[in-house]
């Protein structure tokens, strides 16, 4: 049986077709470019398919700051993380969470130390974790883009329609635009293109990234998740070089409609206010965050459960801000491969399996 | 004992209940001459060169599609004797079951155990049973021993894979931990997913026969294919490359890995081999396999390229026809969203 | 950064779908995607539909992809 809209776009004798197409292109430059694939997903299939190591030299890709579990500051996981030993608690969240590491540990060693800690392939599964255990506090960790944060306001509001007290969500959840913004003002960018993301864009619509092509001239073209479409979507952004243009360009045409899914935002909205945010490797940027409205006070973990994280540290020496904007590169980095590895990460670009440090680790020691 | 009772902590005392749950459930349903003694220690005749191995399952949940932490249990070290070219002859089990665990399913574990064992025709004749209290185990452990004899001749290692090797695999990968991942508290799908748990003693006979150069034979369980091919490279210090569009998968197996985004490569198989063969002898040993129930689908995925110069690794063809590293997995496998 | 995959959805109930992917099926929320009913394929992420496939766009897309493909 195949899988139907995912096989058609994985045949290999389009892939073959469209990499001879890029490489054409990718001839005419007048120079090479660096293109950054803005999301971890697109990370994942770059790896998974092998796309960098058959890209032409004129193209770099680097990877982005898109993997939403990556850039989680410490002060946010130690926050989860106090909640999760507080007797009472189950915590539940996805699955990416659990490698991720904070100031004195990581959720796999909370649960080694009795925390109580549930993976759940979605927030639908928490709220029953929620109903199953009236006398247990259920805690999500909303952790994701906007892709995600609205299934986590729609499951909020069930909680609250139905009266599930116990259900409580620990918000972390971040916004792509602005951040996108701040990395364009990063003195040194060396980014000539943005890969941006399918699913993110299938909520916000693409006239998001309006801005950021305008105001700095990057051009913008949003993408599909399996290798024909991250390679037609190159091909695209080389069109767009060689012309000059700086647009936004959609590529993922059968996931993407204009004006995004205006049913999610407004689900989005009713729960969720923009907020700084504090992301890994990153620093704080301006309402790139979603704080919980005092409506849904109730269900606002971080209300419920004062706990103490002054002793939250943001990794020392990491510099993975440099090295997502392709200033730096990971050996760059003192901690690389010496207390930075991938059984024991320290920065965002180490976390991610795909992530530049970890990939660079993967291959080049 | 009736089967709607529970095990109490005085099943496993050493005393009068003891001996009850010891006589009613693992005499009556793994009898054999020499379990059936009942002794401190069966005795055992055996010559020439043997392989002794031990294997502790835990598996949540303890029921799952096509089988059983019973079965499990005996497959698991069954196949690990099967991989150094042994053939499985006895096996000790060790049961160590929560206080409460329902007395039925323990029928129904060593019955599929036991089962198993007629499959795998071997003899189950050592077995002990501790019981200790809630929450100190997870209903029901059960550790197994293998002793098995290996034919003249036969030297099968990790190590033994050289550049030339074909690399088949005896069926489509990922069953059983898609099957086991289906079932998780917290992600539950519907599907026709079974886990693949077999004994492939009487498949490795069989391909011994047909091929003296047969270099390396692994099953693939915890860690998948991903694990198993780093291991051999690693071992036989070579470079592996498989091509992407040759590994079979099941549908299931894949809709699975997609919704989860999980790597099908790294999903664990309870019925599966890895052989690396001689290029020469990979057709003959492909025809036997296919003519087996548990080899019906074999097929070739690769090759050993070289001697490895640096760090050995293991690559991957892609669709595009580029080449990825697959690198040894890290921690347990569980639903990404991004 | 989302992974989401195309599922068809086989029967909808009480804003819960039954979606199926490759045999495999699953109940996903439709209430970020009121307009979606039967029959339909949808983006789903984390148990929600986040949007509907286009398949008359996605045709599009696979065409142009056999042109490139017969044109060499
Ligand atoms: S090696 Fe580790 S600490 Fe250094 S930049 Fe990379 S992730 Fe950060």
């Amino acid at each position: 049986m195949s899988l139907p809209f995912l096989d058609e776009f994985r045949q290999g004798a389009h892939l073959r077709a469209l990499m001879e197409k890029l490489n054409e292109r990718a001839g005419e430059l007048a120079r090479p470019v660096r293109i950054m694939e803005v999301c971890g997903t697109h990370t994942m299939a770059i790896s998974r398919h092998g796309i960098r190591q058959a890209l032409p030299e004129s193209i770099q890709l680097i990877s982005g700051p898109g993997c939403p579990v990556c850039v989680t500051a410490n002060a946010d996981i130690d926050r989860f993380l106090e909640i999760s030993l507080i007797p009472g608690v189950i915590v539940t969240t996805f699955g990416d969470m659990l490698r991720v590491p904070g100031t004195r540990m990581g959720l796999a060693q909370a649960r080694g130390n009795g925390a109580q800690v549930q993976i759940v392939y979605s927030t639908l599964d928490a709220l029953k974790i929620a109903r199953e255990n009236p006398d247990a506090a259920v805690v999500f960790f909303g952790v994701g883009f906007e892709t995600t944060a609205p299934t986590v306001a729609a499951t909020m509001i069930e909680a609250h329609e139905n009266g599930i007290d116990n259900f409580l969500v620990l918000s972390a959840h971040k916004v792509v635009p602005p951040a996108l913004e701040a990395l364009c003002n990063t003195p040194g960018l060396a980014v000539d293109a943005f890969l941006c993301p399918g699913h993110v864009s299938a909520i916000i619509g693409p006239e998001a990234y309006e801005p950021v092509a305008d105001a700095f001239g990057i051009p913008c073209v949003i993408a599909g998740f399996e290798p024909a479409d991250i390679l037609q979507s190159m091909i695209m952004i080389c069109d767009q070089m060689t012309s000059g243009r700086a647009e936004v360009e959609l590529q993922y045409t059968r996931g993407v409609r204009p004006g995004g899914n205006p049913a999610a935002m407004a689900i989005m909205q009713k729960v969720f206010q923009p907020a700084d945010a504090e992301w890994r490797g990153l620093g704080t940027i301006p309402a790139s965050g979603l704080a919980i409205r005092e409506e849904f006070s109730a269900h606002d973990a971080a209300q419920r459960y004062d706990v103490d994280v002054s002793y939250s540290r943001e990794p020392a020496g990491c510099l993975c801000g440099a090295i997502l904007t392709g200033i730096k590169t990971p050996r760059d980095c003192p901690l690389f491969d010496k207390g930075c590895t991938p059984d024991h990460p320290i920065g965002p670009c180490m976390v991610s399996s795909e992530g530049a440090c970890s990939a660079y680790h993967q291959y080049e020691i | 004992m009736k089967s709607e009772d529970r095990i109490l902590l005085a099943h496993g005392s050493g005393g009068r209940l003891s001996r009850e749950l010891v006589e009613s459930v693992f005499g009556k349903i793994m009898s054999n001459p020499i379990l059936d003694r009942m002794d401190d220690a069966a005795t055992l005749k055996l010559e020439g060169r043997l392989a002794f191995t031990i294997d502790s399952h835990v598996v949540s949940p303890i029921f799952f599609p096509g089988g059983d932490i019973g079965r499990l249990s005996l497959t698991g070290t069954v196949n690990d004797l099967a991989m150094m070219g042994a053939i499985p002859l006895y096996i000790s089990a060790g049961f160590i079951i929560e206080e409460g665990f329902r007395l039925r399913d323990l029928e129904i574990i060593a019955g599929s155990l036991q089962a198993a064992a007629l499959e795998a025709a071997v003899q189950v004749v050592a077995g002990d049973t501790k019981v200790v209290g809630r929450g100190a185990a997870d209903g029901i452990f059960i550790t197994t021993c293998g002793l098995g004899s290996i034919p003249q001749g036969i030297m099968l290692s990790g190590s033994g894979a050289i550049p030339g090797d074909q690399i088949i695999v005896s069926g489509t990968i990922g069953d059983h931990g898609a099957a086991i991942l289906s079932h998780r508290e917290g992600i539950e799908f519907d599907a026709e997913l079974k886990s693949d748990c077999a004994p492939l003693g009487a498949l490795v006979g069989a391909m011994i026969e047909a091929s003296p150069n047969i270099h390396v034979l692994r099953d693939p369980t915890r860690g998948g294919v991903a694990a198993t091919l780093n291991e051999i490279a690693y071992a036989s210090g070579v470079d592996i490359e498989i091509n992407e569009e040759k590994i079979p998968y099941r549908s299931e197996v894949r809709g699975t890995c997609e919704l989860l985004g999980l790597d099908p490569l790294i999903l664990a198989n309870e019925g599966k081999l890895v052989a690396f063969v001689a290029g020469s002898d990979s057709e003959i040993v492909l025809e036997t396999m296919r003519k087996h129930t548990f080899g019906s689908e074999a097929t070739v995925i690769g090759m050993v390229q070289n001697q490895a110069s640096s760090r050995p690794r293991v690559y991957a063809r892609t669709l595009l026809g580029s080449r990825r590293i697959i690198s040894m997995p890290t921690g347990e496998q569980l639903p990404r969203i991004c | 950064m989302c992974l989401a995959i195309p599922a068809k959805i086989i029967e909808i109930n009480n804003q819960m779908a039954n979606v199926e992917v490759g045999g495999v099926s699953r109940q996903a929320s439709v209430i970020l995607l009121p307009d979606a009913s039967p029959g339909n394929y949808v983006l789903m992420h984390a148990g929600f539909a986040i949007s509907l496939v286009d398949e008359e766009e996605a045709l599009e897309t696979i065409k142009l992809f056999e042109q490139l493909a017969a044109g060499q």
